[in-house]
């Protein structure tokens, strides 16, 4: 399984295959949104990154494939984990795709019906107001899983998705500050809608109601990094705690010297 | 003993037989789930102390055996006398004594303990004659009730793992697949998948590790017949295992077993040890040089478990939440490894299946759905329990014969098949045959074998939304179809019952029931609209009447419907008044009772156990507001 196109790619080997009608060339292991993409054949996702394993939950990415000797029968795929094949025959509109992706937009709606993001992709799809019954608790959560992914993918696991059905949240372990999490701010990075908390400053950090001090550049002063990151990143990578406490522009500059200092010895 | 060869494998049954038939009589007590439930254990214990003071013991030649489940458990406990064949039902502890005196001391009857045919009203005395048997053919249960789960020894005399023998001392793997697809079996649990293509897909796919996996999850609500195949007769899935893991090159099994199952668990556990310690299981099964073990694992306690990339997600000891797969199991399963999974019953057919004969087998059935099905028969009929019947066989033969006709004689109305992602299926299909194809025609499917009958005292708006709930309850969460879109059905569902229902509603649903077949991940979205659809099929005008005229035709929806005492009708027999919950009714025997409406919250226990016909009615709540509102 890969998560792009980029790191299918060096085996050299290639496939072709069709998306409405256009031909697309990708490495073999890619999958048919990598192909889209390359092609730039827009198809709608929110819970797709680049830097995770594909997911296949929020289910806007459906298209539908054929492949010849299926005799005209077209399966329903998402498209952000269906393998590029040689010979299929993707299409990303067809009436049932389109309609399905709508059902799905106009369900997000009602459950989050002032999310900019989830608001912007209905419209797009024809839904100003959703068909269905409006969610007594607006969320902007859309359960798209990419926090918990991110945060697995870290190795931390300090947030999961709790309960099942309807009741499905994410959350740290028993609604409490969660222990292991190290402040690092990924999840709300990457959640598409922003809609997990946080706020940072020079002095301290709060997530998931849990606060970290920040550790201080120990060249420049500044605050980037809270103190259970940089023990985390040393404690896995081996590399020493100053290495993630330094600041990037620091480095930089640090690298930059030492260039100087070697040419000069040159 | 380990047994190595064909001829040993003979003597040991001959030896098994030679004992049993030295039994003059066998006492057989159902010590199923259900019977155990009703008190078997002590019937079990009075008939020892019993037959002991009676010297009546082993030496004399009487033996007393707990049997696993005889699907019967509506009137269990059971006990079954051989080989008379006497079946009682409903035995007490203090029936013991009667019976030992009369039927193993003297060869009579005890008359009260026996079936009552409520047909009929007469008393059969055996076994094979109460039609809730009579019209069974068993294959997968072929040993339930028989034998003693926890005595291999009495297995084998009825043939268990003799399918194995034959199968790996005289067959080739390629030969037992093709034993299997000649077969014609199909998957006993879910989708009716081709079992032999499954086998030989694993078995050409490349790797030395592979895994054979058994589903018995069971996860649908009010199913049974894995648990009882899995107590009742652990050597016959066992085998069934053993057979599909040297057929396909796999050295590891799991048996994932529902949570609630303990009992299953415990008489797999011994069966295991037993089959390992006779050479069927273990280090160089029957001599051969192949090694298979088994492990156990207990479910995850979640309907969705039961799904196939779920329950293996679970057997790695993840989060049991369906994924998204492109490649079959057989390629990419447990561990991504090529892995076989079976529902228990599948398992279970294999071995008879290998014994017997594919064509056998396939002598039984129809076109294209063959041999026979265990099904759980409940709700509104007489005999309610585990049957197991020839596929082909009428909805009609079910419900009357094997079920014995609808309880109060009251009329049919539809049978729910498939569990709670099947269809309802209605009278104007009562001979429909029951497989596969049929079944998914008439908008259900066969699933694992759910049967619920029900009378025209059913709401059908009501029967879908009850599954509906389920489902959303046991909707894992992960995608937006499925989550949302059954519990936005599930609203229109709380509407439509509560008389808020609103034109444009089936249109609603029927475009939420599109999405979620086509977009959600898992089968239990993709099927999850079934019931709806069915109904809608069916029934579309119940749903009609709930929306513009607010009314519930079957009397059900309580927000819907009135109750009333019909005063020229009434004979005073003062059972409603007994029956009523909220003190609704006033009046004394043999006078005419009345019904409050203020008090009344509309529950029909007062219709249900009226004796005179028509003296309790029921009628649109919408009347009866529009009555007081005149006044
Ligand atoms: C939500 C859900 C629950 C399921 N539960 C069970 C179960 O409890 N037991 C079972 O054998 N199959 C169950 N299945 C079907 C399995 O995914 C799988 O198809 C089956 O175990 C394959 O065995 P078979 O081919 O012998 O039927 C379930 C499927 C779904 C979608
Ligand atoms: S901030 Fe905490 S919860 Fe979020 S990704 Fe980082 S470690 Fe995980
Ligand atoms: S919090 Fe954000 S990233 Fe996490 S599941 Fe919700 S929407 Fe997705
Ligand atoms: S269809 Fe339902 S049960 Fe299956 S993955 Fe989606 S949410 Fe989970
Ligand atoms: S419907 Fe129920 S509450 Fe009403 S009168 Fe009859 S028994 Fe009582
Ligand atoms: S992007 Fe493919 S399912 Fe979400
Ligand atoms: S447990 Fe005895 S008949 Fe089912």
């Amino acid at each position: 399984m890969s998560g792009g196109a980029n790191d299918a790619g060096g085996k050299g080997t290639m496939v072709t295959l069709t998306i409405d009608g256009r031909v697309a060339k990708v490495p073999e292991g890619a999958t048919v949104l990598d192909a889209a993409r390359a092609i730039g054949v827009r198809i709608p996702t929110l819970c797709q990154h680049e830097a995770l394993e594909p997911w296949g939950g929020c289910r806007l990415c459906l298209v539908d494939v054929t492949k010849k000797d299926w005799r005209g029968w077209e399966k329903m795929v998402v498209s952000c984990m269906f393998p590029a094949e040689d010979g299929l025959a993707v299409s990303t509109a067809t009436e049932r795709v389109v309609a399905t992706r709508k059902a799905v937009l106009d369900l997000l709606l009602a459950r989050c019906p002032d999310t900019p993001l989830v608001q912007k992709l209905a419209r797009e799809y024809g839904v100003e107001r959703t068909s269905y019954r409006e969610n007594p608790e607006p969320t902007d959560c859309i359960l798209c899983g990419l926090c918990t992914r991110v945060c697995d993918a870290i190795g931390v696991s300090a947030i999961a998705t709790v309960d099942r059905g309807a009741g499905k949240e994410v959350a740290p372990p028993f609604h409490e500050a969660p222990p292991d999490c190290i402040g690092c701010l990924a999840c709300a990075e990457v959640c598409p809608t922003e809609c997990i908390p946080y706020q940072t400053s020079d002095s301290a950090r709060t997530i998931w109601g849990r606060r970290f001090e920040m550790v201080r550049c120990p060249h420049c002063g500044r605050a980037h990094i809270t103190r259970e990151q940089a023990t985390f990143y040393a404690g896995r990578g081996g590399v020493p705690e100053s290495y993630f406490t330094t600041c990037d522009a620091c480095k930089r500059t640090q690298m930059a010297r030492t260039f100087t200092t070697l040419s000069a010895v040159r | 003993m380990r047994i190595e060869s064909a001829a040993a494998y003979e003597e040991f049954r001959r030896r098994a037989r030679e004992a049993a038939a030295a039994h003059r009589q066998e006492i057989l007590v159902c010590c199923g789930t259900g019977c155990l439930a009703n008190g078997s254990m002590r019937v079990a214990e009075a008939f020892a102390k019993e037959l002991q003071a009676r010297g009546l013991t082993a030496e004399v030649g009487t033996f007393t055996k707990r049997t696993g489940c005889h699907g019967f458990c509506q009137r269990g406990p059971l006990v079954v006398i051989q080989p008379a064949g006497i079946l009682y039902t409903q035995v007490k502890p203090r029936d013991v004594a009667e019976i030992c005196e009369k039927t193993v001391a003297n060869g009579a009857v005890v008359p009260r303990l026996l079936y009552k045919n409520p047909a009929d009203a007469k008393r059969v005395e055996h076994y094979a004659e109460v039609p809730f048997y009579a019209n069974q053919t068993r294959v997968a249960m072929r040993n339930i009730g028989k034998i003693d789960p926890t005595d291999i020894a009495d297995a084998i005399g009825h043939d268990a793992y003799a399918g194995l023998v034959k199968a790996m001392l005289e067959m080739t793997p390629e030969q037992v697949i093709g034993e299997i697809e000649r077969s014609g079996l199909r998957g006993r649990g879910g989708a009716g998948f081709v079992t032999a293509r499954k086998w030989r897909a694993c078995r050409s796919a490349g790797g030395e590790r592979k895994f054979v996996v058994c589903n018995g999850d069971e996860g649908d609500p009010g199913a049974f017949k894995d648990r009882s195949i899995m107590e009742g007769d652990p050597h016959s899935v066992i085998e069934g295992i053993v057979i599909g893991a040297w057929a396909v090159g796999a050295h590891e099994g799991f048996v994932y077993v529902r949570d609630e199952y303990p009992l299953a668990v415990v008489n797999l556990t011994v069966a295991i040890e037993q089959a390992r310690r006779h050479g069927f299981l273990g280090k160089d099964i029957l001599g051969t040089g192949f090694d298979f073990e088994i492990t156990i694992s207990r479910g995850g306690g979640a309907f969705v478990c039961g799904e196939s990339s779920a329950l293996m997600r679970s057997l790695e000891g993840k989060v049991g939440e369906p994924r998204q797969k492109y490649v079959h199991a057989t390629d990419k399963g447990l561990f991504d490894l090529p892995t076989v999974l079976n529902n228990v019953e599948t398992w279970a057919d294999a071995g008879a299946i290998l014994l017997h004969g594919a064509d056998w087998f396939a002598g039984m059935g129809t076109e294209k759905s063959k041999g026979t099905k265990a099904f759980s028969l409940v709700g509104k009929v007489k005999n309610t329990g585990l049957i197991e019947l020839p596929m082909g066989m009428t909805l009609r033969d079910i419900v009357y014969g094997i079920g014995g006709g609808i309880i109060d004689d009251r009329p049919f109305k539809a049978v729910q098949t498939g569990g709670p992602s099947g269809g309802c299926v209605p009278e104007s299909l009562l001979d429909l045959p029951v497989d596969y194809e049929r079944l998914t025609e008439a908008g259900s499917m066969m699933g694992s074998g759910g049967m619920i009958v029900m009378d025209d005292r059913t709401c059908m708006v009501d029967v879908a939304r009850y599954f509906l709930r389920f489902l959303t309850e046991e909707s894992c969460g992960k995608c937006v179809p499925c989550r949302e879109g059954l519990k936005q059905m599930l609203a229109i569902y709380d509407d439509l019952v509560a008389g808020r229902g609103k034109p444009g509603d089936i249109e609603r649903i029927e475009t939420l029931a599109a999405a979620m077949q086509l977009g959600s991940l898992c089968e239990l979205g993709k099927s999850a609209p079934n019931p709806v659809l069915s109904t809608l099929r069916y029934f579309r005008s119940e749903y009609e009447a709930h929306i513009f005229a607010r009314t519930c035709p079957a009397g059900m929806c309580r927000d819907l419907t009135s109750y009333e005492i019909v005063p020229e009708l009434c004979n005073g027999c003062h059972l409603c008044f007994k029956a009523c919950p909220a003190d609704a009714i006033t009046g004394e025997t043999k006078k005419v009772h009345t019904l409050h409406q203020e008090a009344c919250i509309s529950c029909g226990a007062c219709y249900d156990v009226c004796p005179t016909e028509g003296a309790v009615r029921f009628f649109p709540k919408s009347r009866a507001a529009a009555e007081r509102e005149a006044v």
